[in-house]
């Protein structure tokens, strides 16, 4: 499986995400700069990774989504290649307009840095096919950022349509319905707020984000 | 020449900012206050041939995010 990790200016979670797909994949991603133009061909997944890119200048993922890199990744999710976006990753997508709504401050204002629970709602895509429907995780949040929310009518149509991937277990954000993660319209493209990178092998303390990894890997070979 | 664009939070969206400077004013005892919202003031200095669309396609293309925010375009 042919894998890409974008790195933006200010990303920090791309060596974590790079650790997690070569560990799974047996095979090391590429490392894709963000002024770059195009993506190598026949890649399986990209990955954009958490962090602080720019510095959260103007809104969390703002000025990342209109990197050079960003056209080429949305040509690329337009043919069905996976797009996986953890954190600033999800901001990152929402901002170019790849996933549905904004990630907005934190209800309770603080930063929240710890594991939660989170339920797998939907195991039909390619990113949860190694989870239960129903299924409770527990995976690490770190983010200030994380409160999801879109209108009413896209809420409805995410529920509707089974595209909420990831959904908090418990009062996390702040975020709509609780929503921790959901698919764009193809199915193709994951957003999610949680680290399933940081969830990897047993010295990390937990192991649930694994299965996400191997899911892909089953699924895109 | 000079273009001011503000950047507002749409109506009924959560502003936990807007809150914790509203609990910060009331904690100084200012009374009186109902309500805060914090937006973002941005300044641009732009050639005189930069028309209105072409600062109203800067909001929704970047300075905004038209999902959250609302903006007004001022020549002051």
């Amino acid at each position: 499986m042919k894998t890409a990790v974008i790195v933006y200016p200010g990303s920090n979670c791309d060596r974590d995400m790079i650790t997690a797909l070569r560990d799974v994949t047996g095979v090391e991603p590429l490392r894709i700069w963000h002024r770059e133009t195009e993506l190598p061909d026949g890649l399986d997944l990209i990955a954009i990774p958490g962090g602080f890119s720019y510095g959260d200048y103007l809104r969390s993922g703002a000025m990342a989504a209109r990197s050079p890199v960003m056209r080429a990744v949305g040509e690329a999710a337009e043919r069905g290649v996976a797009v996986l976006g953890v954190c600033n990753g999800f901001q990152i997508l929402t901002e170019a307009g790849l996933l549905p709504g904004a990630l907005m401050r934190n209800a309770g204002i603080r930063f929240v840095g710890r594991d939660v629970a989170v339920k797998v709602e939907n195991a039909g895509s390619a990113f949860t096919a190694r989870y239960q429907a129903g299924e409770e995780i527990v995976i690490p949040v770190a983010h200030h950022d994380g409160n999801y929310q879109a209108d009413a009518e896209t809420l409805d149509r995410l529920e509707g349509e089974g595209r909420i991937a990831f959904r908090y277990s418990g009062e996390c954000n702040g975020s709509a319905r609780d929503i921790a993660g959901i698919v764009g319209e193809g199915g193709n493209v994951l957003g999610m707020m949680p680290h399933p990178e940081r969830a990897i092998e047993p010295a990390h303390g937990r192991t649930d984000g694994r299965r996400l990894f191997e899911g892909l890997v089953e699924a895109l070979g | 020449m000079k273009i001011n664009v503000h950047v507002t939070l749409k109506t009924g969206v959560l502003d936990p900012q807007g809150k914790a400077i509203h609990h910060a004013l009331e904690g100084l005892g200012f009374a009186g206050v109902n309500d805060v919202r914090q937006g973002k003031l941005i300044e641009l200095d732009v050639d005189e041939g930069v028309g209105d669309e072409e600062v109203e396609a800067m909001c929704r293309k970047l300075l905004a995010n038209i999902v959250i925010e609302n903006y007004r375009i001022e020549r002051p």
